[in-house]
């Protein structure tokens, strides 16, 4: 599986979240969610453990709602896959602090490694730009990494969206709560919103 | 073009009756798949300064921005037709396991004189549909009750967080016809 020159996803994603601050981050169902995890457990963190397809719209629905907080949206390719016509529906809403990030390894990883449509034809990156996301970046370097997560923190010129290319290579699995009313409790308690 | 068979000559009030409830409920990110029976509520929704409607490419979508939406503390509503509800049905999961308030307002076809065949197996179990995946089904079928039934569906969608869909019945809506 493992090919030379491809980031390592827990890099990638501990140098996007390195100097987060108020950034809210949500991962995709699948290895993106264990990765943010790994970045370090968080009051912020939306950890997804299934709703295939749903992590962009979760993002912009908090975007929408929180026009002054970064979101940053951590997914693989086969989730963004599912969910490929959310990118149309946030290139049309173009909400300015949201952010997207798939770690494409090319391949369902949780499911044994079955290739996926990027491996050798879909283009994701071209799909963002195509769908009205005109930062659109296609990254293969940890210094494009660290320049976007930068760039998460500009709330005046997004939606923006990246593909980074990564080693398929199985990680640890470190593994956050499963809980799904204690994260979004959790997130709204720290944006200051009582329980109902 | 087409004809509403059992509609009346003048614009229907009751989606106006709708907006004004959900105004009150304080309702601000409108995801919706468009319908011809949701179209003068979409204009309303779109012509509002409080909220903001969010056209989808399937009706999934919705549901994930809705949980998104009140994580973030701003409430939504789910506008979509009958056929849509097929397309929501894993991410309706989401509802019990993030526990976030759903609402859903659904126009119906396959039911009361529909004329197009395709649209009655997904009009016949929508309601099912919903049921089995927890959601509790109130239904509107004139348009005297339709106040009444938005004020019920949303207090207890917002307040006691009982995710609900509204059926609009076609009987509601008028039936579409396109036959000669």
């Amino acid at each position: 599986m493992s090919k030379a020159n491809l980031l390592d996803r827990r890099n990638v994603v501990s140098a996007l979240l390195a100097n987060r601050n108020d950034v809210v981050a949500i991962g995709g169902l699948g290895a993106s969610t264990n990765d943010i995890t790994a970045a370090g457990d968080h009051a912020r963190n939306f950890y997804l453990w299934g709703g295939m397809g749903g992590a962009a719209m979760i993002g912009l629905g908090l975007a929408l709602a929180q026009p002054k907080l970064p979101v940053l949206v951590i997914t693989g390719d086969g989730e963004m896959l599912m969910g490929m016509g959310s990118l149309a529906t946030i290139g049309l809403q173009k909400p300015s602090n949201l952010s997207i990030v798939v770690l494409d390894n090319e391949a369902y990883g949780e499911t044994g490694g079955q290739t996926s449509h990027t491996s050798a034809a879909a283009d994701l990156v071209g799909v963002a730009r195509a769908c009205g996301i005109a930062d659109s970046r296609a990254i293969s370097t940890m210094a494009e990494v660290e320049a976007f997560a930068k760039a998460v923190h500009d709330l005046s010129a997004g939606p923006r969206f990246a593909n980074v290319k990564i080693d398929g290579a199985s990680v640890e699995r470190i593994l956050p709560s499963r809980d799904g009313t204690y994260i979004v409790n959790r997130i709204r308690g720290d944006l200051g919103f009582q329980p109902i | 073009m087409h004809a509403r068979a059992d509609a009346s000559d003048t614009a229907p009030n009751w989606p106006d009756d709708i907006f004004v409830t959900l105004q009150r409920f304080d309702v601000r990110q409108v995801p919706y798949v468009p319908d011809a029976g949701h179209s003068k509520l979409i204009q309303r929704v779109l012509g509002s300064s409080t909220m903001r409607g969010i056209p989808l490419t399937t009706e999934e979508e919705g549901v994930a921005l809705l949980a998104g939406a009140w994580t973030g503390g701003q409430r939504g509503v789910l506008l979509m037709q009958s056929s849509g509800v097929g397309n929501c049905i894993n991410m309706l999961s989401l509802i019990p396991i993030l526990r976030f308030p759903f609402l859903t307002l659904v126009t119906m076809r396959g039911e009361w004189g529909e004329f197009n065949p395709w649209q009655v197996p997904m009009g016949s179990t929508t309601q099912g549909v919903f049921e089995l995946s927890g959601v509790k089904v109130l239904r509107s079928s004139n348009a005297a009750e339709v106040p009444a039934v938005l004020e019920a569906a949303a207090a207890q969608a917002y307040n006691a967080l009982t995710p609900t869909a509204v059926l609009l019945s076609q009987r509601l809506i008028g039936a579409k016809v396109f036959t000669k």
